[in-house]
């Protein structure tokens, strides 16, 4: 059986509240939770396979130039190393997100510092690096273009990514207030906790891979397409991912060398990626320069927003931190331009990092705000509020739902923002208050799973899509088990195995709706197969505990089903909906910060975000989603910083000792409140994502308080306090 | 990491005999497996002087041994540096983690490498790393740098915190070198300027082991150490003040000041300590005293900050242990 939905139509009927299982939306744990904490979940690296050698990748130390050979004999006489390997099929970069091709290949050209070139391959891991760290490659040096901000740099701006409306430059000038400032954000690595590392065996003409990937059902024609074989002999294992953040959504360089490897040596290699591999190999965020012009009324009103943004990227990718996307629909005015602007540089590939636009573009926006706030007299958010528009005003297209005036009451409520001071202290601590919106871009993607309820009452849930830390596991568990009244108990999930059905994938906050959503086709068919046994409508069906009750009698689900397991595959694909509103989540930031007078050092003391985010699968994943969100948006504020050299384009900082995080100390008690919110035309669970919103604005807060606290207005991120100290009182 | 001998010393003749040119002492290994595992450091024998009978904090002549492996968490804690040392207990705590505190030694903190980003790249030049090669922190990334002490051949900071408080407490190494011969060097001369040799950073020989840490009876006066830094944990000093400061009827009658992130080794001058001591506490006296301590400061473009920063944050610190009389 199969249940196909485009969505085409708003669906507003709401289903999932009339079920009875009481399992949805609650704070459940999740299902694989106990795995991960024991240390039993195998994480890519970790599916260790008999005979398995080890690779380590080794880096290019030029910014551009040739590879011509490498002293490979040397090296391949060392204790355990068995293999030197380099050629044409290694990956310059990861793949971008749903690229569902190879990147840029081939290990004789070199375009950054840090490329992966070879591999060496040894009996162990330790060996390999020692192997890999010996390698002498022989370089000719090219012509590299190592600093994206230089003067005279070429500039390309793609006219798909020019956007004009009205007389932005006549607003300006008929402005009662106006804000005319460039704020720069730096680059940014995801880092997550699990490094990319690939295991790779072959079958024959099968290749399997056990890897660390956000989007199986592309990840596999990534793989095939890199090494030249048939999509369907790959076969992509991702049960565990430790954290992608944007950075696995693509293969990486460490999936196709272990690959190649592996069918080289004719056993299992595996490739992990160390941590200076994964922060000078994988995708970082481009830095951007972003100019704003605002132009406001006496009231405060929008009449005209300018937003061009500058960012970077290596030669031959195509993917541009879309930094504009959230100014077109955010607020009001009717002159408006938006621009993209493209350097090419000879540095780590650029790629998606959580939130990739709204993330830096919407922190930028919402100083620029703060700004506007400051000029007008207005309270910052009274002026949002003002300037909320009625329709996509840069689109013209309607909002398929609204909430960031309730979020923004909501968050000022529940913050006391009315009761703040100003001027307050606390010893040598200056204290300040600032705020911020959070919104974005709400999408689906084409998404399979099938569910099969069994003779004896327990569910089967199955499809490709990963669980990269997020609670996939837990939420798809819980819209099986509610539509279909199981408990938790009863239920297994089977996920990141490319065998499975094909999902959209983690990434782009479009996974919880996506897979959710193929879930609930499957079992809303499932409920009308149980109803028509019954003889009854599914409307008026209730399942609960494993009894369906229709008319006050009650069957036993195990009854119902007979025996054979019935078996639905659902699937959803995005259609007029998404195409004709624009969809968006939207929230608010409150915060409290603390500047040392003496030193400019920035200490956060509490924050609060409301979000609305459709409906919400569970509380307690929901709520992580945006706490890390709002601690991504912590070091975005203060002290999160890819240090480029400007000579060479190397990444300097490439570790987690000296690319700062946030540490516990840096992230003080934070809060989030969801506001209630049913959006019918995002998909029939009425859920939006939420994975990418927390960080979406959260970082200008921060510097809006510190302006608050110091009148140091920061325009170039993070506050470190070297950038505060000059605007400080003297001691 | 290149492969290597393990021997495990079972005494420190043992120990010292074992050492020579290119072997290691390891200790906690918090910076030495870092540094072998990236080859930065490479030596071809370790010799783990973990099992030696180094742990013990013993109190001697009014004053304290601190054994070369008591670990930093329990020196930190300790009772006795707690109340007669409190600045030491202090800088520990601002340092690294509570798991590297665990593992991290006396010994091995005092002789940690700097966390210069070039010296850890071995694609890159470093007279550190590799004397005579160049020294690519020179117009780069120069925010973890040193301003005083420096050289043409080497910028790189010194990153210990712990080793700022036992600067300012006059603090003694003693030293067993092969053969068992015991020398004390204290601390002011056991760091050597990076001059033209930056490779060479103390006054140790390959085979001197590191046996104890020794501190002169307590001094009198307020103790404090502030350290600045760009999280609330977990990072290195921007600058960092270790301060002594004894008064007596509204005047400084002694003053000790040594300095963290700012110098190639932890930093201490006397001149500073000399114009504050005998007077009467006064911004003018505090700003004079800042002067002295940067008249030679070179910063370069991306610590220039730290010059104003370590000007008030000294400034601050004085205030602060000179008590009200200073407004
Ligand atoms: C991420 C990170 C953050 C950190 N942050 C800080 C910080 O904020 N402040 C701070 O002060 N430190 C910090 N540290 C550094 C930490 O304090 C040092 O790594 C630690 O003190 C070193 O001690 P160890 O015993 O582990 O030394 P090891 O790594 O074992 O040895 C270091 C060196 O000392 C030699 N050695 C050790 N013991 C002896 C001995 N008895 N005699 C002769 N030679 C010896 C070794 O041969 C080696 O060369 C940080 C470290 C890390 C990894
Ligand atoms: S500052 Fe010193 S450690 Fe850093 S690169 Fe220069 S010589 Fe090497």
């Amino acid at each position: 059986m199969n249940a196909h939905l485009k969505m085409d139509k708003p669906d507003d009927r709401n289903r999932l509240d009339d079920m009875a299982q009481g399992l949805l939306g609650t704070a459940m744990d999740r299902p694989e939770g106990p795995l991960k904490v024991t240390g039993t979940a195998t994480y890519a690296h970790e599916a260790h396979q008999p005979g398995m050698l080890h690779g380590v990748l080794v880096r290019a130390t030029i910014a551009r130039g040739t590879l011509d050979g490498v002293e490979a004999a040397a090296v391949e006489k060392m204790p355990g190393v068995r293999k030197v390997m380099w050629g044409d099929k290694f990956l310059r970069n990861p793949a971008q997100g749903t690229a569902n091709k190879a990147p840029v290949q081939g290990s004789s050209e070199i375009y950054y510092i840090g490329q992966p070139v070879a591999l060496v391959v040894a009996d162990s891991f330790e060996a390999a690096r020692h192997g890999a760290q010996s390698l002498e490659l022989r370089m000719t040096a090219g012509t590299a273009v190592p600093d994206a901000k230089a003067d005279g740099v070429a500039v390309e701006r793609p006219e798909k990514k020019q956007s004009s409306m009205g007389d932005l430059k006549a607003a300006m000038q008929d402005a009662a207030f106006t804000v005319d400032q460039r704020y720069t954000t730096p680059g940014h690595n995801s880092a997550p906790m699990e490094p990319h590392s690939a295991i790779a065996w072959w079958d024959g003409d099968q290749l399997t891979l056990h890897a660390s990937n956000q989007m199986l059902k592309y990840n596999v024609n990534e793989v095939a397409d890199s090494l030249g074989i048939d999509p369907e002999n790959v076969h992509l294992l991702a049960p565990y991912v430790g954290g992608g953040f944007g950075s696995k959504l693509g293969i990486s360089p460490d999936a196709v060398a272990a690959a190649l490897a592996a069918k080289e040596l004719g056993v299992p290699v595996s490739v992990m990626l160390t941590r200076q591999q994964v922060f000078e190999n994988v995708m970082r965020r481009s830095e951007t320069a972003q100019d704003f012009q605002l132009a406001a009324d006496k009231d405060g009103v929008l009449r005209g927003i300018g937003h061009t943004a500058r960012v970077s990227q290596l030669p031959d990718e195509s993917f541009a931190e879309p930094v504009t996307q959230a100014t077109p629909f955010l607020y009001k005015g009717e002159n408006r331009e938006t621009h993209m602007e493209i350097v090419r540089v000879n540095q780590t590939c650029a790629g998606s990092v959580r939130a990739p636009g709204e993330a830096v573009g919407l922190t930028a926006l919402e100083i620029a705000m703060d700004e506007l706030a400051v000029a007008t007299g207005i309270d910052p958010v009274e002026l949002r509020k003002r300037n909320i528009p009625d329709r996509s005003p840069g689109e013209d297209k309607p909002f398929s739902s609204h909430k960031l005036a309730e979020a923004l009451d909501d968050g000022a409520a529940i913050f006391g923002w009315a009761d703040r001071k100003k001027g307050a202290t606390d010893g040598e601590w200056l204290i300040g208050y600032g705020m911020s919106s959070a919104a974005r871009v709400n999408m689906i993607g084409e998404s399979h799973a099938r569910v099969t309820l069994n003779p004896d009452g327990t569910l089967l849930i199955e499809t490709d899509m990963t669980d990269i830390g997020t609670g996939t596991y837990a939420i798809l568990t819980q819209i099986a088990g509610e539509m279909l009244g199981v408990p938790q108990d009863r239920i297994e999930t089977r996920l990141g195995d490319s065998k499975l059905p094909k999902s959209a994938g983690s990434g782009g906050s479009w996974g919880a709706s996506s897979a959710g959503s193929s879930v609930y086709m499957a079992c809303e068919k499932l409920r009308q197969t149980i109803a028509a046994k019954l003889n009854c409508d599914e409307g008026d069906l209730t399942l609960k505990d494993g009894t369906a009750t229709f008319a006050n009698k009650q069957t036993p689900l195990t009854d119902l089903v007979g025996d054979a397991p019935m078996v639905v595959e659902g699937a959803i694909e995005p259609g007029k909906t998404q195409k004709d509103f624009r969809q968006a989540t939207f929230g608010s930031f409150f915060c409290e910060v603390g500047v040392n007078s003496v030193t400019g050092e920035v200490r956060l003391r509490r924050m609060h975000g409301s979000f609305a985010a459709g409906r919400i699968l569970n509380a307690k994943t929901a709520r992580s989603q945006c706490l890390g969100g709002m601690t991504f948006g912590i070091g975005m504020a203060l002290t999160e910083e890819l240090i480029q050299d400007t000579r060479d384009g190397h990444l300097v900082n490439h570790d987690l000792a000296e690319y700062h995080i946030p540490v516990n100390a840096d992230v003080p008690q934070l809060s989030v409140n969801f506001i209630a919110e049913r959006d019918p035309y995002a998909n029939p669970m009425q859920a939006k994502g939420i994975g990418e919103l927390g960080i979406c604005g959260a970082g200008a807060a921060i510097i809006n308080a510190i302006y608050d606290a110091t009148g140091v207005r920061v325009r170039d991120l993070p506050a470190t306090m070297d950038k505060i100290l000059p605007g400080l009182p003297d001691v | 990491m290149k492969p290597f001998d393990y021997i495990r010393a079972d005494s420190t003749t043992h120990a010292t005999r074992a050492a020579g040119q290119g072997a290691n002492f390891i200790a906690g290994g918090t910076n030495l497996l870092d540094l072998m595992k990236l080859e930065v450091m490479a030596p071809h024998k370790l010799v783990d002087i973990n099992r030696l009978d180094l742990h013990q904090i013993t109190e001697v002549d009014g004053g304290l041994r601190i054994g070369a492996l008591v670990s930093n968490s329990d020196l930190a804690a300790d009772m006795t540096v707690r109340k007669q040392y409190p600045v030491l207990s202090e800088a520990l705590l601002a340092g690294a983690s509570g798991q590297l505190r665990n593992k991290a030694t006396t010994g091995g903190n005092l002789l940690q490498r700097t966390r210069c980003y070039y010296f850890y790249d071995t694609a890159m030049p470093c007279n550190k790393r590799e004397p005579g090669t160049g020294c690519q922190a020179m117009e780069g990334a120069t925010r973890l740098h040193a301003i005083l002490g420096t050289s043409d051949a080497c910028i790189a900071s010194h990153p210990s915190d712990m080793a700022v408080a036992m600067r300012l407490l006059d603090a003694v190494v003693e030293i067993e070198s092969a053969g068992g011969a015991v020398r004390s060097v204290p601390l002011s001369e056991f760091y050597r300027l990076p001059g033209q040799t930056p490779h060479i950073e103390t006054v140790l020989e390959p085979s001197d082991l590191i046996i104890a840490v020794t501190l002169p009876a307590p001094a009198k006066g307020a103790q404090t150490y502030r350290k600045v830094r760009d999280r609330a944990s977990y990072a290195f000093a921007m600058v960092s003040v270790a301060a002594r400061v004894q008064m007596d009827e509204g005047t400084i009658t002694d003053a000790a000041l040594a300095f963290g992130g700012i110098g190639s080794q932890p930093w201490r001058n006397p001149a500073v300590e000399k114009a504050l001591i005998g007077q009467k506490p006064s911004p003018e006296l505090f700003a004079k005293a800042a002067d002295i301590l940067l008249a030679d400061a070179k910063p370069q473009k991306d610590n220039a900050f730290k010059v104003p920063l370590t000007r008030r944050t000294l400034i601050a610190t004085l205030k602060e242990l000179c008590g009200k009389d200073a407004a």
